[in-house]
């Protein structure tokens, strides 16, 4: 079985979930074309949650937490962020995505600006934060996530697990209350797996609520409260970490679990 | 003995690279004369390099400078070289440079064409080498549009600051209306209300302010511009104009609402399937087919709009490369932010896809401004119109390599200009490693 391939020490009581209620997603359905991509989604995440959805390619993981915040439109079903519902009122949605971090399998950085100004560029402009705090709240998250001398490089000059970092670092500038990840390691080496993983468990302490699409199980295991397992679409089999792996109730979760496990 | 293990007990230290690879002898070999094919053809480039330079160099300087005619050149010839054939008359542009550089426009006012070059050129440098100049400077450049045709065209001072007063009352309009209604209400209400005034609160505006301050320079009719300041005249206009129409055309294109985007579309195949002459011809003639008798619209102006919204069409498309040449992520990660669609275009998406497109933009660029001698076909006395209307004198009748060249060498300089900044920018907004 892989093991967390970070071996840095877990506050566990710093894990706590709240009763209140994040995220509430009802009966969603969404289609590409004629093709039924989610079918009848119901979850509900509770602040301080981490979730990590596990699944084989194309079976909808990152198509749901994309619907989260809008990046993709679905055609049935409610989905409620923080109080607020996702219609296509184009206010809740900059609203929502204001309140909504998320990072990506290929960080998305913006090439022509230096990590700061990636940094700086939406509290100025979305939250309309005077450019002397967002430089101090950029520093302060750069120094979070360990790399504050790369302030003034380009994206493009730095390593692939530095930039996820920075990637990390602009979602939380924005101090948001939830944070996305849609696989945010399967584009590095495993050195710099750890260093992105480090950063993730140190949100994780903080009570940041997490969804986090990745097949990192060794994350799965040790950070999460709650793992979801997708095929077809559909949530399958959600549980416990230890319950999830151990006992797998479903032949799709038990049949996925010995492929990704099982070397 | 098995060899498969090995142990380095020493490491190497660096050394220097052997003196046949490096410096002018390293690169010749490895650019010249790398193999006997490359040794024939670098040869046979420099017997033909020599040969065109041979032929070339004693026309352009064994030439005669001070003639007032063709007839007079060629004595001169005769008498010194004892043949015309292999020199140039520079007689002609020695006599008519003036002419060809300023047209017909008042010989005591070229200084107002000469200070519009200067102000040009201090318009666009905050905008090409915005780290290397004050921000101040914009100024200029937005008082430009205004002041540039004043210049040009004279009258009184009140025509352009009567004009540019009408985007100070769209801008009021507009924090008046957007405080109590809806943005697009707002929009609305900011066009009608600055067309209102251009239309019809200008006129008698400009009128009762010169009356007030008489602020007057001599008027010069359009028909008296010409020669190479006519091309750059309308270069500049049809450049700065077209690229941010060419922006909007490339958004356009791609946007979800279906009216802009069919106006776009067809806006674009339209310009682009139709030859510019076409255009110009339907500027010259055709217009004043269906303006009410008496309007009186000028022949220029109609010109620049012409060539404007032609160059503005090859522009979207250039720009749409860019556009599609960005990564989906780049706009996921604005939206993810939170940015609105204006925002992203702005800060995000335009700035990455103009840099991928400036080979393109400036090409276009280039060849608008290489077009603007098709207005000599339209009645236009551009250099090349010029050139034909020096022939028709009959002491330079039938002179045209010294013409051309001179025009050439005109225009070279221009756009080789335009090539080597776009080169410049396009090493300055290199960011990242190239792997």
């Amino acid at each position: 079985m892989s093991d967390l391939i970070s071996d840095r020490k877990i506050d566990h009581s710093k894990l706590q979930v709240s009763d209140e209620v994040a995220i509430q997603i009802t009966n969603m359905n969404k289609w590409y074309g004629s093709f039924h991509v989610l079918r009848d989604i119901n979850l509900t995440v509770n602040r301080g949650e981490r979730i990590v959805i596990a699944g084989p390619s194309g079976s909808g993981k990152s198509t749901m937490i994309r619907c989260i915040n809008r990046l993709e439109e679905h055609q049935q079903g409610q989905i409620i962020v923080d109080g607020t519902e996702l219609t296509s009122d184009l206010k809740n949605i900059d609203k929502i995505r204001s309140e909504v971090g998320m990072c990506f399998q290929h960080f998305n950085l913006f090439p022509h600006l230096t990590v700061l100004e990636n940094l700086t560029l939406a509290p100025i402009w979305v939250r309309k934060t005077p450019k002397k705090e967002a430089i101090e709240t950029a520093m302060h998250f750069l120094e979070k996530v360990k790399i504050p001398d790369q302030a003034n490089k380009f994206p493009g000059q730095l390593s692939g697990g530095q930039q996820q970092r920075v990637a990390i670092a602009r979602s939380l500038c924005m101090k948001p209350r939830i944070m996305l990840f849609d696989e945010p390691t399967s584009a590095l080496d495993p050195e710099m797996i750890k260093e992105v993983l480090d950063t993730m468990i140190e949100l994780a302490e903080e009570g940041m609520t997490m969804l986090c699409v990745t097949h990192e199980m060794g994350f799965a295991r040790q950070v999460a409260n709650r793992v979801i397992f997708m095929a077809d679409g559909q949530i399958v089999e959600q549980n416990e970490p230890e319950e999830f792996f151990n006992n797998p109730k479903s032949e799709r979760t038990q049949q996925f679990l010995s492929q990704i496990l099982g070397h | 003995m098995s060899d498969t293990s090995f142990v380095r007990t020493e490491m190497l230290p660096q050394k220097a690279p052997p003196s046949t690879s490096v410096g002018i002898i390293g690169w010749a070999r490895a650019n010249l004369f790398s193999s006997p094919v490359n040794v024939v053809l670098t040869l046979a480039s420099l017997y033909f390099v020599g040969y065109v330079l041979t032929s070339l160099l004693p026309w352009v300087f064994l030439s005669v400078w001070n003639a007032d005619s063709l007839t007079e050149c060629r004595e001169i010839m005769n008498e010194t070289w004892g043949s015309t054939h292999g020199h140039a008359c520079w007689g002609v542009v020695n006599d008519r440079w003036l002419q060809l550089l300023y047209g017909f426009y008042p010989s005591e006012l070229y200084w107002r064409v000469n200070l519009t070059l200067v102000v040009t050129l201090a318009a666009l440098a905050p905008v090409l080498f915005a780290e290397k100049t004050p921000r101040q400077m914009l100024w200029l450049t937005g008082a430009y549009p205004f002041l540039m045709p004043w210049l040009l065209w004279g009258g009184s001072i009140w025509n352009p600051v009567v004009a540019a007063l009408g985007f100070v009352t769209g801008y009021v309009v507009y924090r008046a209306v957007s405080e109590i209604a809806g943005s697009l209400l707002a929009v609305v209400a900011t066009v009608v209300a600055a067309l209102f005034w251009w239309f019809v609160l200008a006129a008698p505006a400009a009128a009762l302010l010169s009356d007030i301050v008489p602020l007057t320079i001599e008027t010069v009719e359009s028909r008296k511009f010409g020669g190479f300041m006519l091309a750059l005249l309308l270069g500049v206009v049809a450049i700065g104009v077209s690229l941010p129409i060419g922006i909007l055309l490339a958004l356009g294109r791609q946007s979800d609402l279906l009216v802009v985007k069919a106006m776009c579309v067809g806006f674009i195949e339209f310009v682009r399937g139709v030859p510019l002459i076409t255009l110009l011809f339907v500027a010259s003639l055709l217009l004043n087919v269906f303006m009410p008798p008496g309007t009186n619209f000028d022949i220029i102006l109609r010109v620049m709009i012409m060539m404007t919204l032609f160059s503005a069409a090859y522009m979207a498309e250039v720009i749409r490369g860019g556009l599609a040449s960005l990564p989906k992520g780049q706009y996921e990660g604005a939206d993810s932010l939170g940015l609105n669609y204006w925002q992203a275009q702005r800060l995000i998406i335009m700035p990455q896809a103009l840099k991928i497109s400036i080979p393109g933009i400036v090409s276009t660029f280039i060849s608008v401004f290489k077009d603007t001698t098709l207005v000599s076909i339209i009645g236009l006395f551009d250099v090349i119109g010029l050139s034909t209307a020096i022939r028709a004198d009959t002491s330079w009748n039938g002179i045209y390599w010294e013409l051309f060249a001179f025009i050439a060498v005109l225009f070279f300089v221009v756009c080789f200009s335009m090539s080597r900044y776009s080169m410049y920018l396009e090493r300055k907004l290199q960011t990242g490693h190239k792997r």
